[in-house]
């Protein structure tokens, strides 16, 4: 051991930006759904990393709270988006996002 | 000791959130989907944070991946994407510029910047003494009890649009219901 690292909250954060962004690139580059829907997920899970990181640097369990509060309303998002999606896939099967421009006039 | 988790749980991380992005076929994202959402399990044990780490993976990796493989297997979509077709030319090369302008952003505040200062706050302490679910306990169902009934209600909610969204309509010949979609 040359260098005896501590580990931070800072390297939480670092960590929580770098998931976040992947999500985040890959919910604009993919276009199946689904799989822009497991990106959407990547993204909420940075953030409640983040809050955790905070609640355990700030020793508050507040932010664990919230956290729990996110887990709710993922859970919530994932019911009602994958039966938007099931209720689109049903009647065009393998559409992609390109193909969902109903509004686009 | 805690060098170590955080690097292994670090790498299980990136490499499962790279495996959302990239991997070709929907069953193997939700797998590398899994992947991540274990190694953020791991880091929460690591920040104390012991009632989420068990939440995160019955929620997420038991319910809601199960969910996504779910749909994906009655929707029969489980064949590969072909993932060189491009529909706008500009799309990938934007996308690969935000995320590095927002990653660089975020990574400027979080480790150029300031440090963490931030007073503690008024809620219950994470007390190490008798045990986060205690403390989390203690705060869901004091100080934030009001929100906690409310997200029953937002459950509740979403069950039902989703019953409504899905069915199928009643009859083929009976089209006096408006069509959800073209």
């Amino acid at each position: 051991m040359i260098v005896a690292l501590e580990v931070t909250t800072s390297w939480y954060l670092a960590l929580g930006a770098a998931l976040f962004t992947i999500g985040a690139v890959g919910l604009l580059i993919r276009r199946n759904p689904l799989v822009m829907f497991m990106c959407v997920e990547l993204m909420l899970n940075a953030v409640n990393l983040t809050f955790v990181a905070l609640s355990h640097h700030l020793g508050d369990v507040s932010g664990q709270t919230v956290v729990f509060f996110v887990l709710v309303v993922a859970a919530a998002e994932v019911v009602v988006g994958l039966g938007i999606i099931v209720a689109i896939l049903r009647r065009k099967p393998g559409a992609t996002a390109d193909d969902i421009a109903y509004l686009k006039g | 000791m805690e060098l170590f988790v955080f690097i292994v749980a670090a790498a299980v991380i990136l490499t499962g959130a790279l495996g959302v992005v990239l991997r070709s076929n929907p069953v193997h994202a939700a797998l590398s989907l899994v992947q991540t959402l274990f190694g953020v399990a791991v880091l929460f044990v690591a920040q104390e944070a012991h009632f989420l780490a068990a939440v995160q993976v019955i929620v997420y990796a038991g319910a809601i991946v199960v969910l996504f493989l779910f749909v994906i297997m009655l929707l029969g979509v489980d064949r590969a994407d072909d993932l060189r077709v491009e529909p706008l030319k500009v799309q990938r090369p934007a996308a690969l510029v935000v995320g590095a302008c927002g990653l660089g952003a975020l990574l400027a505040a979080v480790l150029v910047g300031n440090p963490i200062t931030g007073a503690h706050g008024q809620g219950e302490p994470n007390a190490e003494g008798e045990g986060n679910v205690n403390a989390l306990a203690r705060s869901l169902f004091g100080d934030y009890v009001f929100a906690f009934e409310v997200t029953a209600l937002l459950l509740v909610i979403a069950v039902i649009g989703t019953l409504l969204l899905t069915r199928r309509p009643p009859r083929a010949d009976a089209d006096d219901e408006p069509e959800l979609l073209p």
